[in-house]
């Protein structure tokens, strides 16, 4: 029989109780923790007592915490857990829209909302119940383990229809999503035995190794580089659901390390544009969305693309579309501007970037038309018109992204557009000039 | 000719090559001779940032070393290069002389050695360093910017057979950006900085003067009331100062005495360079904006 050493844990079983519960929440909201840590931590804190809260907090965080974008999710998780027994009630009713009003005093940290999540979900029986009443109704769903078919149905379902627990699942999945897009041709050269043109270098640096026998030329040919996106989101209050699902996925493209992109760009628009690249960047998918909602002040407002994308092709086209970028504008196209100028502007808009790729979720509908007069003004100057509804129409536009004849559903809608606008945007855009 | 030793020294200097700048920059670019450190300027097209290195460079005397950048510009462009086939030829004259001892030396001496601008920047000069100038690095890609890292705050570059250059004194290095995309941080850090504004109505017209002085008076102040006027619109493309005294001088050709409408229209080209902003000042759009030019001058 194999003798295991006696396991040095406090008598406290409450203590250790709590320690692995919140271990377990630590898992779901992200970090990487095995069993073998929730005995440690354990061990740690007995080690350490209870008499600092400060150390109690580090001793726990120098055994769950690994990388650098960890430790907000830790703090928050940490603080609800251990410090704030207010905390399920404010996330009820963060989580619930429906309570939301009556008892939000103060609007969701980063990071906070995913480790309310991982504490509630498969929340333990002896969790500190505070409001028994009030969670009957309050029960929430989420389905970790989806199955195969459950994951196929995600894939086709509507953003809008998604219940909470679907669209952590769909959240989840579309951080797996990346947009494979090709290289391009570029002036910078690197070796090849095939390539056009002579390394003079090189050949003369092999010749050299063997005392100055030539016994091949190098060759070199051009070296691939890869595209920027830029991203262009509608923000309106009409887009909600959409953008913030579609913001998720670009977050996971930004972050994707060797997915192609050189660099990724994102706006947001509503009645002003807004850069939140840089926010883009931040780790936590959670922290990035709320510093660019911060950043963006119209946040489910009106719309009005056509002074949005002004602003764009002013300030930053010249800036952001130097390198032969990739433009991703996702927007309904319901517009309150005058159609001439958003013609306009989209034309501007076309002619600076390689490709211009709309995602309209209202082409999800049977049966669309583009008989909305900013739809109509915008069509003609895309590349491709596509829906971008869920995760599906994502992976689609992932598959084609980099094949430049795609024109999506542009053809087909063109032609229900009717003879008046004409197929060619150029002509379109001098006869609005004319005008 | 020596660096001067004031701000107003620089200055003067400036002005005797017809270079009219504001305080700002005149600061900058002392302070970028006094420490030593390259100056990075960044602007809109046609504000004269690669004047200013012609300006100081003719001023001072010195040199001028251009290195215009561009997508794919790498270390063999910009730095040095090897004369391949005159290495070959030795090779070859050595062999059949049968003197191969010591050849790799020999291959790689001096006389090899394409030198490319960075490079020569970093030789000795007679009557000072020479300025430097690295034109519009927006356009080239971020692994040569890393590359300018060590050349730009050393002075120095590393040939890999014979081993690091050092300059004796370092260059003036002037880098110029339009801005199409963001020079990152590191580079920016080891450079002294100024955006290059467009200039008020004064000093446009000083610097019209000074570059074209045959013009005259009168349509001098109405061409640059009008351009001034003009950046105010909302335009695609703000004509530079570039452009002011490109279209003063086309006008000049064409003998116009004053500014009509008419002439305008004729003359657009030489102003705004997008079909979208030249279509958005045909017709009436000209007139008002040459009445509302026009109506700034009167107090003057």
């Amino acid at each position: 029989m194999t003798e295991y050493p006696p396991l040095d844990l406090p008598d406290d079983p409450k203590l250790a109780q709590n320690v692995t519960h919140f271990m377990r929440a630590l898992r779901k909201a992200g970090l990487p923790i095995g069993p073998g840590a929730v005995i440690d931590a354990v061990r740690a804190v007995a080690e350490t007592g209870f008499t600092s809260r400060t150390d109690f907090y580090w001793a726990l965080h120098a055994l769950c915490v690994r990388r650098p974008e960890h430790r907000a999710v830790f703090a928050q998780v940490f603080r609800l857990y251990w410090r704030d027994p207010r905390f399920m009630e404010h996330m009820m009713s963060l989580l619930l829209p429906a309570v939301r009003g009556v008892q939000e005093d103060r609007s969701a940290q980063a990071a906070e909302k995913r480790a309310a999540e991982a504490l509630l979900d498969g929340a333990e029986p002896d969790m500190p119940n505070l409001h028994e009443d009030e969670n009957e109704e309050t029960l929430i769903e989420i389905d970790a383990s989806a199955t195969m078919s459950g994951e196929e149905r995600l894939r086709s379902l509507d953003f809008e229809q998604m219940s909470t627990g679907e669209m952590a699942e769909a959240k989840r999945m579309l951080a797996k999503l990346s947009l494979p897009v090709k290289p391009l041709p570029s002036r910078r050269y690197g070796a090849s035995p095939s390539g056009a043109r002579i390394d003079a270098r090189r050949t003369m640096a092999q010749a050299l190794r063997r005392g100055g026998e030539i016994t091949q030329l190098s060759r070199a040919t051009p070296r691939p580089r890869w595209p920027n996106l830029v991203v262009i989101c509608d923000i309106s209050g009409s887009m909600s659901t959409y953008s913030r699902m579609v913001l998720h996925f670009l977050h996971a493209v930004a972050n994707h390390k060797g997915a192609g992109w050189a660099q990724v760009h994102a706006f947001t628009f509503g009645t002003r544009l807004t850069n939140i690249t840089r926010h883009l960047r931040t780790r936590d998918v959670d922290a990035a969305l709320a510093a660019a909602g911060r950043e963006a002040q119209d946040w489910e407002g009106g719309t009005r693309i056509g002074s949005c994308l002004h602003a764009f092709n002013r300030d930053w086209s010249r800036r952001v579309l130097g390198q032969g970028a990739v433009v991703l504008l996702i927007t309904d196209g319901l517009d309150r501007d005058a159609p001439e100028q958003l013609s306009a502007e989209m034309q501007r808009l076309s002619l600076t970037a390689r490709r211009l790729i709309w995602l309209n979720p209202l082409l999800r509908w049977e049966g669309f038309a583009p008989r909305a007069s900013g739809i109509a003004a915008m069509l003609p100057h895309v590349h491709s018109f596509r829906a971008g509804h869920s995760i599906a129409s994502l992976e689609e536009l992932a598959a084609v992204i980099s094949s430049p004849d795609d024109a999506g559903e542009k053809a087909r809608l063109m032609a229900q557009l009717g003879p008046v606008s004409g197929q060619d945007g150029w002509r379109d855009a001098e006869r609005g000039a004319e005008r | 000719m020596q660096t001067p030793d004031s701000i107003d020294g620089v200055e003067t200097l400036l002005e005797d090559q017809r270079y009219v700048c504001g305080r700002g920059l005149s600061t900058a670019m002392f302070l970028a001779l006094r420490l030593g450190r390259p100056l990075f300027l960044e602007g809109e097209a046609g504000v004269g940032k690669t004047e200013i290195a012609k300006a100081i460079s003719k001023g001072l005397g010195r040199k001028l070393i251009r290195l215009q950048c561009y997508e794919g510009l790498d270390a063999s462009s910009a730095v040095y290069e090897w004369n391949f086939a005159a290495q070959m030829i030795a090779l070859r004259a050595a062999e059949a002389g049968g003197a191969t001892d010591g050849l790799k030396d020999q291959l790689f001496a001096e006389e090899f050695l394409i030198e490319r601008p960075l490079l020569q920047a970093m030789r000795p000069h007679e009557g000072g360093a020479p300025v430097l100038l690295i034109d519009e690095l927006d356009r080239t890609d971020a692994p040569f910017e890393a590359f300018l890292l060590e050349a730009l705050s050393d002075f120095q570059v590393t040939i890999p057979e014979i081993g690091a250059i050092i300059a004796p004194e370092p260059p003036i290095v002037i880098l110029t950006s339009n801005r199409t995309r963001e020079v990152h941080d590191a580079l920016k850090r080891r450079c002294l900085y100024h955006w290059v504004d467009y200039p008020d109505f004064t000093r446009e017209l000083e610097i019209l003067t000074a570059q074209a002085p045959e013009v005259s008076a009168q349509l001098s102040r109405e061409v640059v009331a009008f351009v001034q006027q003009l950046r105010t619109e909302d335009l695609f493309k703000k004509p530079g100062v570039a452009e002011t005294i490109d279209w003063a001088k086309c006008l000049l050709a064409l003998d116009v005495v004053t500014l009509s409408p008419e002439v305008i229209a004729d003359t657009l080209g030489a102003v705004l360079k997008y079909q979208d902003d030249i279509s958005k000042l045909q017709g009436s759009e000209a007139k008002r904006i040459l009445e509302e030019a026009k109506a700034a001058l009167e107090p003057a």
